[in-house]
């Protein structure tokens, strides 16, 4: 059996007691350390506290390339897959359980808080107002992957916030920066030139969401690059029509200039 | 003998421009290049009053002290009288073997005539058809100097009426060069004809030289130097004082190469691929200094006080120091910190250098041999002299160690400058051995690197590996479309692959569809000339140096814009080692027929697309029937008849085939194909077997297919020296489940 376990944001407290529950019947727990990295999180304290034994620290290549290893090992036994957040949010592991449900294993999924429904609570921003999310990644040699750019776009057309996911190389500890973020999409503006991101275009820069230490702030672009975030994982919406409970939000909760307000009450007029 | 000027009067000279001559001197190797070249710098070099001191001495400087300055300039600037006016005659460096093509061309560019160089003996060889074809590929105009007339008397104890009857012979054959290669404008007037002074003879080793008008003028006969000889030394030495080489070489290349002027008005059309209509190429046509600048470099030299200088010609407008000006294939920008003229070998600073001259730029650190330089407002309108070389491919590697680790600096930064100047040398260091490794056109490329090395370094003491031959993957059939999967399993990619034709190869190694070029022009030309379906010609995405294609065929596929250049960089990859010896792959074309490709950008990325694309070129590789392709030389001797089996026997022994035989008198003239891994001990062998008595020369010919039962032991070979497993990947291996 492959139970696929969320570790959700924040250390080893936001693992569920059916998670807990799972990790204690496994024989043999794996921890993704690539997908993402979690605030206060440690591996000895992991082993210690909630597993009781060593946990095989797996790499990309062991879950996407060399995966017949784990899946011979899940055909008699229990095997657990720790996942940072929420198991699926990310697609990656899919692969990997319709490689298991080939060969007969059984498979399950623990859920966990993700940083995809945190992001509500946190900012103020309504779920139902969201368009496509989209990861912005580092740029390749001399080319930078417009996509965002061309997400926000069509978000931005029907009124709705895109939260970006920024790339990110756990494996060695390169975290794309909010300001790298905001500096790539004003670079593909600059080549574009569509106005899609614009002096007055609202952000939220999130750091962190979920841990005690948790930043979220929002500001127009050009003031947001310059506020110090601290250590990753970093999120940002571009945000799109607010609703005015949305605006007052932004304000009360992520230090919006107060104008935001302004603005919403000036649309309605309108 | 030597001519002091001040930099005045040479630059009143280059500034009128008719009295300048740009020439260079082309020769089959050993017919007497250099020896040519020395002469015409001993007798009629130019110093200028500055180095005067220093140099005054030169009349009595050894030869070999003297070379060595002149092997290292890129430019000699030579100083000469003709019926009272005064000219200067720039002798441009012309690589001294044809082993190394791009580099003569590139010569060839900045120069407007060539003196011809021919052993009076051998005649005209291969290599002389070489750099004539050559030549007037690039319009400039061949005269010719048949050298060493002292062996026909002193060897071959020819008559006089036996010398003038082998002249002619020579002449004929040259002229039959030029009725073969010249354009047909220039057939008849770039023939050479001995009586109106076109051709010269001599002894360069002897330092004597005349045309028929100057033999006529003086009233000398052919009997009388035959006469010479019989007599001995003194008067040998004494027809040198009374008819000096460099006179007679000098008043030809005076009387009948043009000037720049005259010259870029025709070569310009030629040897520029932009439009011709432009304000660039009406001011390059005019060789107007008003006009914008623009320079073709030449060469480049690493001078241990100066830094790199670059040398090349100024084809419009004024090289001023100061000037900012743009690198076309370095696409960067740069200030001229100096500019400089020639004096003899040695550079001189000069405020500023007119368009038609030959200058020495100090400041272009990025500049690179065959770099077209443009002024800065320019940038965007001019359209470099050098499309992308593809025919400089290095076939052999040899490994270099210093004896003491404590050389290895000294032996970096030689080699380091060595590439700068020569970039048809390849250095690369081998991670995993600490060896360097340098590559080179032929055998014989890289002995004179070693050569040269040892030159530099003041006899150096290193290790040299045995030479290592460089092979190319290719393939005989086509298959696909096969997919590849991303280690994600998130993106897949079809690829079907199949050969090049040979008339695609043909375009492409001629520089006729390259890179960058303009896609309309480049898909035109395929369709006409080598058939191509209009699709797939518009779709090319990259051509790389191994002239290799990839081409997209989808349409309206997501995403596939955000990922062309991951995919780009995985077709070059691919190609830069393939699976059955991780030796480059040649002549191939890979086509994109479709993708699968995943949302998110995180997901997509060049690790997941890389290998998936790699994948699929490799497994479709794979399945079209692979074949090894190895590096084959054109070997062309002429040997006495009682020899010619020996020959043979040596040539059949080591895999060549003999393409033609052909009776000449008492020698037999040959000419076959040899795969280069057979040829580094061509020379003891073939002089064993002829007894020294075989004249022969070589020349990268083209890539042949290694036989099938050769070719597994080979790869298991190479693979082996690279440290991989013995036997080369499956299909399968590139599939993932």
């Amino acid at each position: 059996m492959l139970v696929f376990v969320g570790l959700g944001l924040n250390g080893l407290e936001d693992i569920t007691v059916s998670g807990m529950k799972w990790i204690r019947y496994a024989e043999k727990v794996y921890l993704d350390m690539y997908t993402s990295i979690i605030p206060n999180f440690s591996v000895e304290n992991l082993e210690k506290n909630i597993v009781g034994r060593k946990v095989i620290k797996a790499s990309r290549k062991d879950l996407e390339e060399n995966y017949e290893e784990i899946l011979n090992e899940a055909k008699n036994k229990i095997i657990v897959l720790l996942v940072p957040g929420d198991p699926f949010v990310a697609t990656t592991h899919m692969q990997l359980r319709l490689a298991a449900i080939d060969r007969g294993i059984e498979t399950k999924v623990i859920h966990a808080p993700s940083i995809q429904s945190a992001i509500y609570g946190e900012t103020g921003l309504f779920s139902y107002k969201f368009g496509r999310c989209v990861t912005v990644t580092f740029p390749y040699g001399e080319s930078i992957c417009e996509t965002p750019y061309d997400v926000i776009k069509e978000n931005m057309k029907q009124g709705l916030h895109t939260l970006l996911l920024l790339d990110m190389d756990a494996e060695n500890m390169r975290f794309m920066r909010i300001s790298e973020a905001i500096d790539i999409l004003k670079r593909i503006e600059e080549k574009r030139r569509e106005n899609v991101i614009k002096k007055d275009t609202l952000c939220v820069g999130c750091a962190r969401i979920g841990s005690d230490t948790q930043v979220v702030r929002a500001d127009y672009i050009d003031e947001l690059s310059k506020v110090d975030f601290g250590a990753p994982p970093y999120s940002l919406v571009i945000v799109g029509r607010l609703h005015f409970i949305e605006a007052e939000a932004l304000v009360k909760l992520a230090n919006a200039p107060l104008n935001v307000m302004e603005e919403v009450r000036c649309q309605i007029k309108k | 003998m030597v001519k002091y000027k001040t930099t005045e009067q040479i630059l009143k000279i280059m500034d009128e421009l008719d009295n300048v001559r740009n020439i260079g001197t082309l020769a089959h190797v050993d017919h007497g290049k250099t020896t040519l070249s020395d002469s015409l710098l001993m007798a009629a070099g130019l110093i200028s009053p500055k180095v005067a001191g220093k140099a005054l001495a030169l009349d009595y400087v050894p030869i070999e002290q003297m070379r060595q300055m002149t092997v290292k300039a890129a430019n000699v600037s030579l100083y000469h009288e003709y019926n009272g006016n005064a000219y200067l005659i720039n002798l441009v460096d012309t690589p001294g073997h044809v082993d190394f093509t791009g580099h003569v061309t590139r010569s060839l560019r900045v120069m407007d005539g060539a003196i011809v160089v021919v052993d009076a003996v051998e005649g005209v060889m291969t290599q002389t058809e070489t750099v004539v074809r050559q030549g007037l590929e690039e319009r400039v105009r061949p005269l010719l100097y048949i050298n060493k007339i002292d062996r026909l008397i002193r060897e071959l104890k020819l008559t006089p009426e036996e010398v003038q009857q082998k002249l002619m012979e020579i002449i004929r054959d040259f002229n039959n060069l030029i009725e073969l290669y010249a354009e047909p404008e220039f057939k008849d007037i770039w023939k050479v004809n001995p009586l109106k002074g076109q051709v010269a003879f001599g002894s360069a080793l002897h330092k004597w030289g005349l045309t028929i008008p100057i033999a006529q003028k003086a009233g000398i006969k052919f009997s009388e130097i035959v006469k010479a000889y019989e007599k001995g030394a003194d008067e040998v030495s004494r027809l040198a004082d009374e008819f000096p080489l460099y006179r007679a070489i000098l008043d030809m290349v005076v009387q009948h190469i043009p000037s720049p002027r005259v010259a870029q008005k025709y070569r310009v059309p030629k040897i520029w691929r932009g439009d011709i209509d432009s304000e660039i190429g009406q001011s390059m046509l005019k060789c107007d200094p008003k006009g914008p600048l623009v320079i073709c470099v030449s060469k480049i030299v690493v001078d241990p006080h100066a830094g790199l200088v670059a040398t090349g010609r100024i084809f419009s407008g004024v090289a001023t120091s100061g000037d900012e000006v743009y690198l076309m294939m370095a696409k960067t920008t740069g200030r001229i910190q100096q500019v400089g003229l020639y004096m003899g070998p040695y550079r001189e600073v000069v405020d500023r250098v007119l368009a038609g001259n030959i200058v020495a730029l100090l400041g272009l650190d990025h500049a690179r041999a065959g770099e077209t330089i443009v002024s800065v407002d320019y940038k965007d309108s001019m359209i470099p002299f050098e499309k992308l070389v593809y025919i400089s491919e290095p076939v052999v590697t040899v490994a270099i160690e210093p004896k003491k680790s404590a050389d290895l600096p000294r032996l970096v930064d030689t080699l380091r400058k060595m590439a700068i100047e020569d970039p048809t040398l390849h250095v690369k260091i081998n991670e995993e051995t600490g060896e360097y490794l340098i590559s080179g056109m032929g055998t014989l490329h890289l002995e004179i690197a070693l050569w040269d090395l040892r030159q530099r370094t003041g006899g150096m003491d290193v290790d040299v590996s045995p030479p290592i031959v460089v092979y190319r993957e290719s393939i005989k059939g086509s298959a696909g479309p096969i997919e590849g999967k991303s280690p994600n399993r998130h993106n897949r990619i079809y690829i079907s692959i199949e050969p090049l034709d040979e008339v695609t190869m043909k375009l492409l190694s001629t520089g006729a569809v390259y890179e960058d070029q303009d896609w309309r022009v480049r898909a035109k030309i395929l369709r006409s000339e080598a058939g191509w379906d209009a699709d797939e010609a518009r779709g090319i995405m990259a051509i790389d140096q191994h002239l290799n294609i990839f081409v997209d065929v989808t349409k309206g596929i997501q995403y596939l814009r955000d990922i062309k250049d991951t995919l780009i960089s995985a077709f070059r990859w691919s190609m830069e080692a393939g699976p059955l010896a991780q030796e480059p792959i040649r002549g191939v074309k890979v086509k994109l027929v479709d993708a699968m490709i995943h949302e998110d950008p995180a997901h997509r990325g060049p690790a997941q697309i890389m290998p998936a694309t790699k994948n699929a070129i490799f497994a479709a590789f794979l399945s079209a029937s692979p074949i090894l392709l190895e590096p084959i030389l054109k070997l062309e001797a002429k040997v006495p008849q009682e020899f010619v089996s020996g020959l043979l026997r040596v040539i059949t022994s080591k895999r060549g085939k003999i393409i033609a035989m052909e009776n000449q008198k008492l020698l037999m003239f040959v000419r076959c194909h040899i795969p280069v891994s057979e040829t580094f001990d061509l020379s003891d062998q073939i002089r064993g077997a002829t007894q020294g008595r075989c004249f022969w020369s070589t020349e990268f010919s083209h890539w042949g297919v290694v036989p099938q039962q050769l070719a597994e032991e080979l790869i298991r070979q190479i693979r082996k020296r690279k440290g991989l497993p013995p036997n080369p990947p499956k299909v399968e291996d590139f599939l993932l489940p």
